[in-house]
């Protein structure tokens, strides 16, 4: 494992089971690294199984093949001592920002909960901390006392990434945490997560289906389909010149917000949906909505390679 | 473009509330021609659903009351807000057609696809079952969906999400409306169904020439479809203008704001992105003077004592904004907005 990889991720499996003996595979074999300091985005469309990633990846599933590494130690071997650091170091922000904060609980009790848990604070410092975080995130100290109902949806994702930097993670995997948001609190909280990723070196895996905000946030990008990942670059090279004809397509359908530019424009509408995950095409998965599919990509699933330095994609094209 | 086919002339609709009255729409203005696209864009809660929904008179009453001085002018001779449910009936699904954004919630799961496409044409229409179940194929098919007849039997949940979407447009053009009002019709879908569903509804568009209201907060649709664009903020409309007035050339600092917080894919990653600081007012007690002032990063001491009216920027173009006084000093759109910066 390379030295500055603070999360590898080899040939990740998660399947459901299902009734009648049906197993849905969520994510079927996921290949990546990230480093320590950026940040991963990864995109897709419902159902692609990018929340089930990192789902299995902080251990909220139990995964049912691969490694996940995490400081290069193997993170489905560990228990007792090193299972509550690895607790600690890796770290959640949900989506919906009403439904994942108990609203019974106070905001400051919310905040403090984990440093409880974990034994790191305690009595006035703890309070103390739980002002400073909420100083942090842009809300202020008075805000401790009260209830999640009494916040707005962007207030309310400020106290989930404060509940998250509680107790000093490294590493924090956002699931979609500004799709519940309007446009101008999206790039209120984008800010502060670049923010705090400068001021305490965390590396983010973040997670959503919107391409532009993601790309702006990301060091590198991968891009998923039906539990398969088909392509990884940096944010820049993907944007410039993406690889996989699903990346393509997913880049061609974001409307961009200049008539000019949308008149002139020539777009890649997709043809047909997703497939059900339940019964996945042979082959490569984006076949039978590519334009450019041939009798092989049908037969075999195309190899995830490396086309150009640090550019993978799994296409027969390439 | 001939005659108008809504008016809508200070619009101002009211929650009464226990803890008092929320004035969701405070005075909204506009009208839309024949065959034309309208845009009304916005952020939660500044009233852009409700006013189309009281365009269809969809919100009960009580809580919610349409004020006295209020008009709604559908098609030249219907008085929308003065109409009693009855008469609103014949108009809704007939005339008036409405997509809604959930497609999940919003289609009966206990009916099937054919039998709610055909229950407004029976109702509107002299047709026999036969024949309103023949148009709802031919309606499905206008849609851009396979094997119509199979599909008239199935039920919603059989279907995806994008399926469902096609088949609320088909049901909202079933009575073939001179206006259809799509309340952020492609926010609950992916990016891709998104491109096709847009696709869609400018195809009928053109082919039908009926007049669309499309609320939603997604600037990128907007730039899409629009012809004509109204920002609202807090219940008013701050900015009205064609599609090329708002996106080139737009004079309210609020419509810069929503402009500039869109990421575009081209644009500087280690730049900040500009959001717009603070959250919009509350509408128990809106503020006196203009309702951004507090957000405004422009701001002066008259927009915190009076409101603005709009100032006549050219022909169908309007901001209400003190910075276009003729007294006011001189702002400069900031970078970012304007032709050409989508490169």
């Amino acid at each position: 494992m390379a030295e500055d990889n603070i999360l590898e991720v080899r040939n990740l499996q998660k399947h459901f089971n299902l009734s009648n003996n049906r197993v849905l595979k969520a994510v079927d074999g996921l290949n990546f690294a990230i480093k320590r300091g950026e940040t991963f985005g990864l995109v897709g469309e419902s159902g692609c199984g990018k929340s089930t990633t990192g789902r299995t990846i902080i251990r909220l599933y139990e995964a049912s093949g691969g490694q996940i590494l995490f400081n290069g130690e193997d993170v489905q071997k560990m228990s007792g001592e090193k299972r509550k650091k690895f607790n600690r170091d890796m770290q959640m922000v949900f989506q919906d920002p009403y439904a994942s904060l108990n609203p019974r609980m106070t905001v400051g009790k919310i905040i403090g909960e984990g440093m409880e848990i974990h034994g790191l604070y305690s009595g006035k410092e703890k309070k103390e901390r739980i002002s400073q975080l909420l100083r942090d995130v842009g809300l202020n100290e008075e805000h401790a006392s009260r209830f999640p109902h009494e916040f707005s949806g962007g207030q309310r994702q400020r106290i989930g990434i404060a509940r998250a930097l509680a107790i000093e993670p490294q590493f924090i995997i956002a699931d979609e945490p500004i799709s519940a948001l309007d446009v101008s609190v999206q790039a209120q909280v984008v800010n502060l997560f670049k923010k705090l990723q400068k001021d305490r070196g965390l590396t983010y895996l973040f997670i959503a289906h919107d391409l532009a905000m993601v790309k702006h946030i990301s060091d590198r990008i991968g891009v998923m389909y039906l539990g398969k990942l088909v392509e990884v670059a940096t944010s820049d090279k993907l944007n410039a010149k993406p690889l996989h004809p699903y990346t393509q397509t997913l880049l061609s359908a974001i409307p961009v917000p200049d008539p000019d530019v949308q008149k002139q424009r020539k777009r890649i509408i997709p043809q047909g949906e997703i497939p059900s995950p339940l019964n996945p095409p042979s082959g490569c998965p984006f076949r039978t909505r590519c334009p450019h599919a041939m009798d092989q990509c049908a037969a075999t699933m195309p190899p995830f390679k490396e086309v150009e330095p640090g550019h993978y994609a799994a296409c027969h094209l390439l | 473009m001939g005659k108008p086919i809504l008016e809508v002339n200070n619009l101002r609709v009211s929650f009464k509330m226990y803890a008092g009255e929320v004035q969701a729409v405070r005075g909204v203005s506009f009208t839309l021609d024949k065959g034309e696209v309208l845009a009304i864009v916005g952020e939660s809660g500044c009233g852009k659903s409700v006013t189309a929904q009281t365009i269809m008179r969809l919100i009960p009453s009580p809580p919610s009351y349409i004020k006295e001085g209020s008009s709604i002018l559908f098609d030249g001779k219907h008085e929308i807000s003065k109409m009693s449910e009855s008469q609103m009936q014949n108009i809704r699904g007939n005339e008036m057609g409405m997509i809604f954004q959930d497609p999940m919630t919003s289609l009966n799961p206990t009916m099937t696809v054919g039998a709610q496409i055909s229950e407004g044409i029976l109702k509107h229409q002299k047709k026999s079952k036969s024949e309103a179940m023949k148009r709802a194929s031919e309606l499905l098919t206008l849609v851009g969906m396979s094997n119509a007849d199979e599909r008239l039997h199935q039920y919603p949940h059989e279907l995806s999400g994008g399926m469902r979407q096609r088949v609320m447009i088909a049901l909202s053009l079933a009575c073939n409306p001179k206006l259809l009002i799509a309340d952020e019709p492609t926010t609950a879908l992916d990016v891709t169904i998104q491109a096709q569903i847009i696709d869609l509804l400018r195809d009928i568009q053109e082919k039908t020439e009926t007049s669309i209201i499309l609320i939603t907060h997604d600037l990128g649709v907007v730039a899409e479809m629009a012809h004509k664009v109204i920002v609202m903020y807090a219940g008013k409309v701050v900015e009205r203008g064609t599609l090329e007035d708002i996106f080139y050339n737009p004079r309210h600092p609020y419509t810069w704001g929503l402009l500039r917080s869109v990421p575009r894919l081209d644009s500087d990653k280690n730049a900040e992105l500009d959001s717009i600081p603070g959250t919009p007012p509350d509408l128990y007690a809106p503020p006196v003077g203009c309702a951004f002032a507090a957000r405004c990063p422009y701001a002066m001491k008259v927009c915190k004592e009076i409101d603005p009216e709009h100032f006549h920027v050219n022909d169908g173009h309007s901001a209400a904004c003190w910075l276009n006084h003729p007294e006011a000093p001189e702002v400069e759109m900031p970078v970012g907005i304007g032709r050409g910066a989508h490169g």
